[in-house]
């Protein structure tokens, strides 16, 4: 059947029967998917009630804890220091975009890449160099037309790393997406004419828009949430379109996809771009960020720190990038109060570690085995198994 | 009543007690913080320990008090990433609160913070380490004070020194990121103006440990090379020369003739004696201020504790930069109100007695200091070591020209083929 | 590939390359010449190295990210060895004995329960590397460690042609990569040890059918290809020197090296390390500004079009 069939298929379903029926059809075609948001296979309890359907949309898929996490969020910058705020909060936010990017591209298409933060990179030398910044290389183009030629250069380059890495399985996708990585470095490192080499380019900073200074610690937060937000729900919803299901078929078994008439080779394009704008995204908010971009931004350290903050927090699902951001931030900023700041890749490859060895699945993983071990009438979230 | 008269006399010395111990601490008023950050992860951990070890000194020399104010030292630590070091300044500045920031010590760093800085104009930031020469000729800060010269300005002698020598032709060795850069410019502006010649300059990619191709391509007409690499670096270079044939006479950089290079035993160890090299110290200086600054060192960071056997460069600029800021703090007996702005204008005007000479402000905030220039000799014992050549003092960063005719040092730049 | 479509290839691969090297040796015959026997004898360094790397994937899937540390290791171990005795062959063995125990911990303790599961492989070792690189730099400090080459490899051999003087201890790495590499071809085709890697290489569970004990088998093989790391580190340690960051340099070198040769072939491991040896040496010399560029793109290109390397089997 081709991913148009389905989806056909899948319409007409949902015009005949219930809401509640194409919840259990869309179930039933992803058994792997089974959330632990309580999207009930069974009744609809908001069936015979007049709302409108986006309301009772939000009633079935909104628990207490989402809305406690969301009203956290928002009151945050009025709770915490303008340091924590900005340092952390808006850090953490735009780091698990980068690492959200990652995510979807190992999680749910199962290629693990290297790469991402050299395509944030691209996007934060893009962004400096058609914006304005203290160095004389800098075009000075106006700050949304910079922006746009930033992300699309950038999902281009994405583009371009996917589709040459796109014949390439497990081990080797990592290699030669490091070897992009690595490559981009070297590149921004020694070229003068274009990158300005060692020096990188100084004050980047965001524009002034509404009369807001947007680096100033409370609306830069905002800035960050309102694209991790977006980010995070873009995954959520993508993974449930027939594109996201048929990209998570690709990754569990890519022959008998084709067999079924897919086609691997664009869909794993397509993923790469996907993640390719959201570490875009991620990438502009860290240039405005940081106020800089150097070739130290872009080099091997950070990559594997993008890979730890991803499988740290867990693959299975998008949250988990936010939280291994959360964390890595953390044990940077405080690390040095607690233990000798010079042991800091020490703690950090310790947890790593641990983490790895006894939870594949990151922090989430080890949530999931918590509850099924000690929580009751849980149901058991299906782990996948990898090969 | 000689019970009330025990009394009221007790009562009488606890509170003549109690009004001294309050006014004690009411006379120290509150601790002065003092952030400093160093690189102590990365490249250049040992320098930034090293680092550590020289501010600490500057307030030991103090006994960790200035104008009557207790002195806390807070430590941060970078890896030589700018991003990094602007975290680490501003948790200094918005978490820990600190009075003064120290630091940091690579080049790319320094300049970031000094546009951090300018995010705080109430902040007061004086170098650690960095010696990038965009920091201060390159929208310089008002609020950012770099109290030790710069690489090219320790070069500032080296060029005569070469055509004394009789070296006309000079092939430059170097790896290939700004420090170095500044460094030759340093030199060559002087030594092409004295009608030198570099027909060649090789630039290493960072990093890069096989000097084989480097090493092929000497022209066989150049009368001297100009090595600017790390010491340790430097002897691989130098292993790899001799292995490969090469007898040519070198120069070094600042950081090049030291203590790793000195101890060289290869079998060409001989024809390292005569070597120049030029810098912001040498450790055969015979003056009574550095000779003091070395013994202190030794004493309060033996070899055994982790100490180098004598204070290294690292050590000496972060002393120097310290040792400013508490001269000033006494300067302004310890007043950092409003805005800290008769303290910097204390720091502006100050004329700092370091180890190697005295140390003045130009009107960048960028020092004007002393250069040595030095030659690798043999001793009584037949060890080599470094003797003093020349001391040149009142370098300023325009290196003695003028303003129209000054060029930042880049891999083009300056050129005399 | 189609017979037409491979001469095609080597046409445009081959073509720009003999242009560039006839160009070369009318320029400046000696620099070129100097450049090759540099790359070839950088390639025998990579060669043991790497070699190491491609066993313990081939045979068993392991993906050993861990490598570098273990060159690291080997290196310092072989560092203080010949500081204590001042011999440098016992400092050699020393390197591949340290390195070829922490192998066998690494396989045993750890990689062994995680069979097939190559992602997590992968991750445990990322991790494993950092703190082993850190535990190191606490230990050694991150001051550089520079080996000194014995008496009897000091100092150039003078009074060649054409390029007058070459240094000894350089060629004797070739001479290493090729003791070495005969070593192992002799190991894999004329040893029953050899057949039967071999032989797991290409069907492990017929070999394990066979009454074979592959968990043994699988523990020699790691050792050996840990050691060869250490042994590389102590060799490298002379002529590269020790220091933090050499770890990650080496881990991509023989990434690189074994990817474009192949994963499972010590023939794909000796090709790739020519090809990268050569690369590295020929940029620094003629291009220095993007010579490390050059040696990634040339990897990106090889997995692009061969993604199982030059000489690579299928899984």
């Amino acid at each position: 059947m081709s991913a148009a069939q389905w989806r056909r298929a899948m319409n007409g379903g949902l015009r005949a029967s219930s809401s509640a029926d194409a919840a259990r059809l869309t179930a039933r075609a992803a058994p792997s998917r089974a959330t632990t948001l309580g999207v009930a296979a069974a009744s609809d309890p908001y069936a015979g009630s007049g709302a409108p359907r986006w309301l009772k949309f939000f009633w079935r898929t909104l628990s207490p804890r989402h809305v406690f996490t969301l009203a956290l969020l928002l009151v945050f910058p009025w709770l915490a220091t303008p340091f924590l705020t900005f340092q952390v909060a808006a850090q953490a936010l735009l780091l698990g975009t980068i690492a959200l990017s990652l995510t979807f591209l190992g999680g749910y298409g199962g290629m693990v890449s290297l790469a991402q933060m050299s395509v944030a990179g691209m996007s934060g030398y893009a962004l400096a160099i058609f914006g304005s910044s203290s160095t004389p290389i800098s075009l000075g183009w106006p700050w949304w037309l910079a922006v746009i030629v930033a992300l699309v250069i950038a999902t281009a380059c994405a583009t371009v790393i996917g589709w040459l890495s796109v014949r390439t399985e497990g081990i080797y996708t990592i290699m030669i997406t490091l070897a992009f990585g690595v490559a981009f470095y070297y590149l921004v490192l020694q070229n003068y004419t274009v990158f300005n080499g060692f020096q990188g380019f100084q004050r980047v900073y965001p524009p002034e828009v509404l009369g807001l200074n947007w680096r100033e610690p409370v609306p830069f937060y905002f800035l960050c949430l309102f694209w991790a937000m977006a980010a995070y729900l873009a995954v959520k919803w993508l993974v449930r379109t027939p594109f996201g299901i048929a990209l998570q078929g690709v990754r569990d078994n890519p022959r008998r996809m084709a067999a079924l008439g897919f086609d691997v080779v664009a869909h794993r394009v397509a993923a790469y771009a996907v993640a390719g704008l959201m570490a875009a995204v991620g990438g502009v908010l860290l240039v405005w960020y940081n106020g800089l971009i150097t070739p130290g931004s872009v080099n091997t350290g950070w990559q594997i720190n993008i890979l730890v903050i991803a499988v740290l927090g867990g693959m299975r699902h998008p949250i988990g990038a936010f939280l291994g951001a959360i964390i890595f931030v953390l044990l940077q900023t405080f690390a040095i109060d607690l233990i000798d700041r010079e042991r800091f890749n020490l703690v950090i490859g310790v947890v790593f570690l641990a983490i790895v060895l006894f939870s594949p699945d990151g922090l989430l993983g080890l949530w999931a085995k918590l509850r099924s071990r000690f929580g009751s009438n849980q149901t058991v979230t299906s782990l996948q198994r990898r090969h | 009543m000689k019970m009330k008269k025990r009394i009221w006399i007790r009562s009488m010395v606890a509170a003549a007690a109690a009004t001294a111990l309050t006014g004690m601490a009411w006379a120290q008023g509150a601790p002065v913080k003092i952030g400093v950050l160093a690189t102590l992860e990365g490249p250049f951990a040992a320098g930034g320990a090293d680092g550590m070890r020289g501010a600490e000194l500057a307030i030991k020399q103090r006994g960790g008090v200035v104008a009557g104010r207790r002195i806390e030292m807070v430590r941060a630590s970078s890896n030589a990433n700018p991003d990094v070091a602007v975290n680490a300044v501003r948790k200094l500045v918005e978490q820990d609160k600190v009075d003064i920031v120290v630091g940091p010590l690579s080049g790319g760093e320094g300049i970031a913070v000094k546009d951090y800085s300018r995010s705080q104009p109430n902040m007061t930031f004086i170098n650690g380490g960095s010696g990038a020469q965009a920091t201060t000729l390159q929208n310089p800060s008002p609020n950012f004070f770099r109290f030790n010269t710069e690489g090219a300005q320790w070069m500032v002698g080296l060029g005569k020194a070469a055509m004394d020598k009789g070296y006309k032709r000079v092939m430059v060795i170097a790896e290939d990121y700004a420090f170095p850069y500044s460094q030759v410019q340093g030199f060559m502006s002087e030594f092409c103006r004295l009608g030198g010649r570099v027909p060649s300059k090789a630039w290493v990619p960072l990093g890069g440990k096989d000097y084989s191709s480097v090493i092929a391509r000497i022209p066989k007409d150049v009368d001297a090379l100009l090595v600017v690499l790390g010491g340790a670096d430097a002897v691989n270079f130098l292993n790899q020369y001799e292995a490969a044939g090469g007898d040519k006479p070198l120069m070094g950089g600042s950081i090049t003739v030291s203590q790793d290079v000195l101890n060289y035993r290869g079998k060409r160890r001989d024809s390292l004696v005569g070597t120049i090299s030029a810098g912001p110290y040498a450790d055969s200086f015979d003056g009574a201020d550095w000779r003091a600054f070395v013994a202190d060192y030794q004493k309060n960071y033996p070899v055994s504790a982790g100490g180098y056997p004598s204070p290294s460069l690292f050590a000496l600029v972060y002393y120097t930069n310290m040792k400013a800021a508490l001269d000033a703090l006494d300067a302004v007996k310890g007043d950092l109100s409003g805005g800290q702005a008769r303290y910097r204008d204390a720091l502006s005007k100050l004329e700092l007695r370091m180890p190697t000479g005295t140390v003045r402000l130009d009107g960048n905030r960028q020092a004007i200091g002393t250069t040595f220039v030095t030659e690798v000799v043999k001793d009584s014992r037949g060890e080599l070591t470094t003797r003093v050549l020349r001391k040149v003092d009142n370098v300023d960063q325009m290196l003695g020209m003028k303003r129209e005719e000054f060029q930042m040092g880049s891999r083009d730049v300056p050129a005399c083929p | 590939m189609t017979w037409g479509a491979r001469t095609w290839a080597w046409l445009l691969i081959g073509g720009p390359l003999a242009v560039f090297s006839l160009w070369a040796l009318v320029d400046n015959t000696r620099l070129y010449v100097v450049t090759l026997l540099n790359g070839l004898t950088l390639a025998s360094l990579y060669f043991i190295v790497a070699s190491g790397f491609t066993l313990v994937f081939g045979l068993m899937r392991n993906v050993n990210l861990a490598h570098g540390s273990l060159y690291l290791l080997g290196g310092y171990v072989g560092f203080f060895v010949a500081e204590k005795t001042g011999f440098w062959v016992l400092a050699l063995a020393a390197g591949f004995l340290a390195a070829a125990l922490a192998g066998l911990l690494l396989q045993v303790l750890v990689l062994r329960h995680m069979q097939g599961q190559d992602l997590r492989q992968t991750m445990v070792t990322i991790g494993l590397s950092i703190v082993v690189a850190d535990l190191l730099l606490w230990a050694f400090t991150a001051q550089v460690h520079q080996m000194e080459a014995p008496e009897w490899l000091q100092g150039p051999i003078r009074n060649l042609p054409l390029i007058k003087a070459y240094s000894a201890y350089r060629l004797s790495l070739l001479g290493f990569g090729v003791v070495i590499g005969v070593f192992l071809w002799w190991l894999l085709t004329r040893t029953t040890v050899g057949a039967m890697i071999r032989a797991g290489v290409d069907d492990r569970q017929m070999l394990a059918a066979s009454g074979v004990n592959v968990n043994f088998v699988f523990a020699m093989t790691f050792m050996l290809g840990a050691g060869l790391a250490g042994l590389g580190g102590v060799i490298g340690a002379v002529e590269l020197s020790m220091v933090p960051g050499e770890d990650t340099r080496l881990l991509l070198a023989s990434l690189i090296v074994v990817i474009v040769g192949g994963m499972g072939s010590v023939v794909g491991a000796a090709v790739g390390a020519v090809i990268l040896g050569l690369a590295e040496t020929y940029g620094l010399a003629y291009a220095p500004t993007y010579s490390v560029v050059f040696t990634f793109v040339i990897l990106i290109l090889v997995l692009a079009f061969r993604p199982r390397g030059i000489l690579g089997k299928p899984a």
